[in-house]
């Protein structure tokens, strides 16, 4: 199973993940972003959380591929 | 532009405001990049600027070593104009930042789209059916002043006082503090009179809404107020101009970037991207406050560094061919607005411009270049772009 997550500490709210990936990512009211849900990403997504992860400039996004 | 002496090493004595610098800095940042990441001038009393990705990063993380206090490198530094939070340093910054970040989310911003379409619409409408314009004088610069205007909740026909302020704080006043405290001067009169308009009758506006703010229960200060209404007129208006006249030099200039553009609008944001990769308009600059090292260059407290997130953009480390301008990069980690604590509080409200400006503009004039006549001018110090920018349709 893949999940994504956003490091709360790293992320400044440049919102480049709720972009590119609004599926995977939301925005609190300052505008900065957490994970949507647990965090897991469907199959069908996987590569837009990679997509995610590769354009946030703070490098506060985690792909995490768990072993079922 | 004031007659300074020329410039011989870009290591040792480098000058932002030199001509060559300002038309086209890329090479110079480039040769820096790979003989002295960290340069340093004498002048403005003492300078460093890191050309480096990673360089850039560093210090813009690091606020033990580097204050905010001063962000414009100046030939004089004027007595301290704060304007939270983009001048305040922790613990200060967090709460000042957090008061204005709600106005600024993409769904608070997506208000604005629509009216800002509706801008761009008018403009292009103006001129649409004569031979060229400037696209910089007669589109770009009408933009986010408008807009800017309106979040506000000022009178969008302001415009040209506005861009005085803006010409005079952050270009003209980088060598004349009488022009910069005069303009200063004149934005806290401005600004106060506003205030008072709200006293009694308070609007659906972003002043409003600010003076009711608070910090840990306690409204904050005139002077706290002024100065975020300050910052956000002056950052929020030829910053976004810039951007988005550099999108148009660039589109003039290479007819299968603005082709595919024009075949494919969906592209646009994703260009967007990359157009502030390529020509990121601000430069910021933070004052050294303790003895420190980055990239291997000792830095002296009292000194200033420019903080390039330009030169940072173009770096081959971290994007590749970072000097050829892919409009579907798909990884593009650019650091346009800014790393760390001061992200650009507008950076939604930039990208909605810019986009919307593109958009507008590319309806009706697919097909644009360059006056072969005319020259592109270019804004000098400390935000980045074309001034003049004469193109012909065809």
């Amino acid at each position: 199973m893949t999940k994504v997550k956003v490091d709360p500490e790293k992320c400044q709210g440049h919102a480049r993940c709720a972009a590119l990936a609004p599926e995977l990512f939301v925005l609190d009211e300052l505008g900065n972003a957490r994970e949507a849900g647990d965090g897991t990403v469907p199959e069908a997504l996987i590569e837009k959380a990679y997509l995610a992860k590769a354009n946030c400039p703070e490098l506060a996004i985690d792909v995490i591929e768990e072993k079922a | 532009m004031s007659t300074r002496p020329p410039v011989d090493d870009w290591a040792t004595d480098f000058d932002h405001l030199d001509p060559r610098w300002i038309e086209n800095p890329y090479p110079i940042w480039e040769e820096l990049r790979e003989k002295c990441p960290v340069a340093h001038t004498e002048r403005f009393r003492g300078v460093y600027f890191p050309s480096r990705y990673e360089d850039v990063r560093a210090v813009a993380y690091d606020t033990e070593n580097f204050s905010s206090r001063r962000i414009i490198v100046r030939e004089t530094p004027p007595p301290r104009i704060p304007a939270p939070p983009i001048t305040s340093d922790p613990p200060e910054h967090r709460p000042a930042k957090n008061l204005l970040l709600p106005a600024f989310t993409p769904d608070a911003i997506k208000r604005y789209e629509q009216h800002t379409r509706e801008i761009c619409g008018k403009l292009v409408a103006g001129f649409a059916d004569k031979s060229g314009c400037d696209a910089a004088v007669d589109y770009a610069q009408e933009i986010p002043v408008r807009v800017i205007a309106v979040m506000l909740g000022l009178p969008e026909e302001e415009g040209d006082r506005f861009r005085t302020w803006i010409h005079d704080i952050l270009e003209l006043g980088i060598t004349r503090p009488d022009v910069l405290m005069k303009a200063i001067g004149e934005t806290t009169k401005y600004f106060q009179a506003e205030i008072e308009k709200r006293r009694s009758a308070p609007r659906d506006d972003l002043i409003s809404r600010l003076m009711e703010a608070k910090i840990d229960g306690a409204p904050i200060t005139e002077d706290h107020l002024l100065g975020a209404m300050r910052l956000i007129l002056i950052a929020g208006i030829d910053t976004t101009w810039s951007a988005i006249g550099s999108c148009f030099w660039h589109l003039a200039q290479h007819p299968q970037d603005r082709q595919r553009l024009v075949a494919d609008p969906a592209l646009i944001p994703t260009a967007v991207e990359e157009f502030l990769r390529a020509y990121a308009p601000v430069t910021m600059a933070r004052e050294v406050i303790k003895d420190t090292t980055i990239g291997g260059c000792p830095m002296k407290p009292g000194q200033m560094v420019l903080l390039s997130f330009p030169a940072a953009n173009r770096d081959p480390a971290v994007f590749k061919d970072a000097d050829h301008v892919m409009i579907d990069r798909k990884e593009n980690r650019h650091a346009a607005f800014g790393l760390g604590i001061h992200r650009c509080i507008g950076s939604n409200l930039a990208r909605m411009e810019i986009t919307v400006a593109l958009q507008e503009w590319l309806k009706r004039i697919p097909e644009f270049h360059l006056d072969p006549a005319a020259k592109v001018t270019w804004s000098e110090g400390t935000v980045r772009g074309p001034r003049k920018l004469p193109v012909l349709f065809n």
